[in-house]
């Protein structure tokens, strides 16, 4: 705790010094940015003028960095812990691991009616690595940019930003929920033949006399499940790392008691919003599992 | 909002974990828990056969007792008749002893009376003629008399 006191003393110092606390929030907004500069070599972006400049062709390390190691670690962790597994009492890590991957199967067994090896696994992974993405929000928000800025120095990249929440990224979660939507489109298609997924859209709800009128209503409730599935965790999540900047841009000292509370409030989002997730997952895709309507 | 190729990345990174998660951690787990839920199943299967087992052997023990049961009375009736038939044997042997005996004594005494009627036989006779030689204060012969002594005597 002395760290973290210190950490947002001097951060707090920072801001009163040398940044006001907008540019101190907008730098903690900003990403680790390498792409292409307009004049077409790539590199980092020093600024984030520079980094908006870079447009589309551009990648956020921090964030992109975070999530992969986030997942790859679950991942290996999981592995680590599944080869040593046994079919005996299972011991303290194996049932803690266990009792998350038993969840996850309740909710697909529950929710998913249809045979697909492959939605337990992708709800596994969606689950525990968005909750381990969004539990990086409970990092304190000065610790890792801080170290990040000194070993940023090393290379003249003083003023670097590093975002550490990979969930706080719109890239990350659209991109999340964009590969939902491929393979809700895969699935759908796959099930239902490409005449049966089409004519779910034109003809229903109203049947095919009112073809207009479903085809306004269907397309946009396609497109809006991958917008809301990706929104609403980044919503979530952004407006979570926000609150913890104000906090520490604007109260000073006496932030830790507002921090312990917001903390406490967040440890309830963060699991939440990754069950959220994997539970739209399941009833998106089982949804694309359903058989073709052929009552019209 | 500022969208850059991390979209892509993340859409990838997705793809790759779901893979690995499906081929590589999935079924590890899957396979152990089925195997422990089969254990399971294995265990209670086999606590059930052992109850029908107990059953079996308590109906089973009860049945053989009730034979041993009914096996002992018989042989306790065996036992009985046998005894009693026993014991009629010695009664019968021992009234046949006793008859015996009592034949055999019967049969001394009747000797035994035989016996003194002979020896009284005699000596009535002695007496007799002895008698006889007082009455007639003389000597009678001898030889003219035995034949009518002799048949006294026998009568006697």
């Amino acid at each position: 705790m002395a760290e973290l006191a210190d950490a947002a003393h001097a951060a707090a110092e920072h801001g009163a010094e040398s940044q006001t606390v907008q540019e101190y929030i907008t730098h903690h907004l900003s990403y680790l940015t390498y792409g292409k500069f307009p004049d077409g070599h790539w590199g980092l972006a020093h600024t984030p003028e520079e980094a908006v400049s870079m447009g589309f062709m551009s990648i956020h390390v921090d964030t992109m960095g975070w999530s992969l190691f986030i997942g790859a670690a679950f991942l290996l962790f999981f592995r680590y812990i599944g080869l040593r597994a046994t079919s005996d009492v299972p011991s303290g890590i194996q049932n803690f691991v266990e009792s998350i991957f038993e969840f996850v199967d309740a909710q697909v067994t529950s929710g998913f009616n249809y045979k697909n090896p492959y939605v337990g696994p992708l709800c596994l992974t969606v689950f525990v690595w968005i909750i381990l993405m969004n539990m990086m929000d409970l990092v304190p928000v000065d610790w890792i940019p801080e170290i990040a800025m000194m070993v940023g120095g090393l290379w003249g990249l003083e003023h670097m930003s590093f975002k550490v929440v990979p969930t706080t990224d719109p890239n990350i979660t659209m991109g999340m929920s964009i590969s939902v939507f491929f393979l809700i489109l895969y699935y759908s298609i796959k099930n239902k033949g490409i005449g049966g997924f089409l004519s779910e859209l034109a003809f229903h709800p109203f049947g095919k006399w009112m073809l207009p009128f479903n085809l306004i209503i269907e397309i946009p409730t396609l497109f809006a499940k991958p917008v809301s599935l990706g929104l609403r965790l980044f919503g979530n999540l952004y407006a979570g790392e926000l609150l913890f900047l104000l906090i520490s841009g604007l109260l000073g000292v006496y932030q830790l008691p507002a921090h312990f509370v917001w903390a406490v409030f967040h440890l309830l989002v963060v699991p939440l919003q990754a069950f959220v997730f994997m539970m739209l997952v399941i009833v998106y895709l089982n949804a694309a599992h359903e058989p073709a309507h052929d009552d019209h | 909002m500022d969208i850059t190729l991390t979209i892509i990345g993340q859409s990838v990174a997705f793809f790759v974990f779901w893979w690995f998660c499906a081929k590589y951690v999935w079924p590890l787990f899957m396979d152990v828990m089925e195997e422990r839920r089969q254990k399971i199943a294995d265990g209670l299967e086999a606590a059930a056969r052992a109850e029908k087992d107990l059953e079996l052997a308590q109906a089973k023990s009860t049945d053989q007792l009730k034979v041993a049961k009914v096996e002992a009375a018989g042989i306790i009736d065996l036992a009985n008749k046998r005894g009693s038939q026993i014991v009629d044997e010695a009664k019968d042997k021992a009234k046949e002893e006793a008859s015996r005996i009592i034949a055999g004594a019967q049969a001394d005494i009747e000797q035994e009376v035989n016996r003194a009627k002979e020896a009284l036989r005699a000596q009535v006779s002695a007496i007799a003629i002895a008698g006889a030689e007082k009455i007639l204060e003389s000597s009678i012969d001898q030889a003219a008399n035995e034949d009518m002594l002799n048949k006294l005597a026998s009568e006697l």
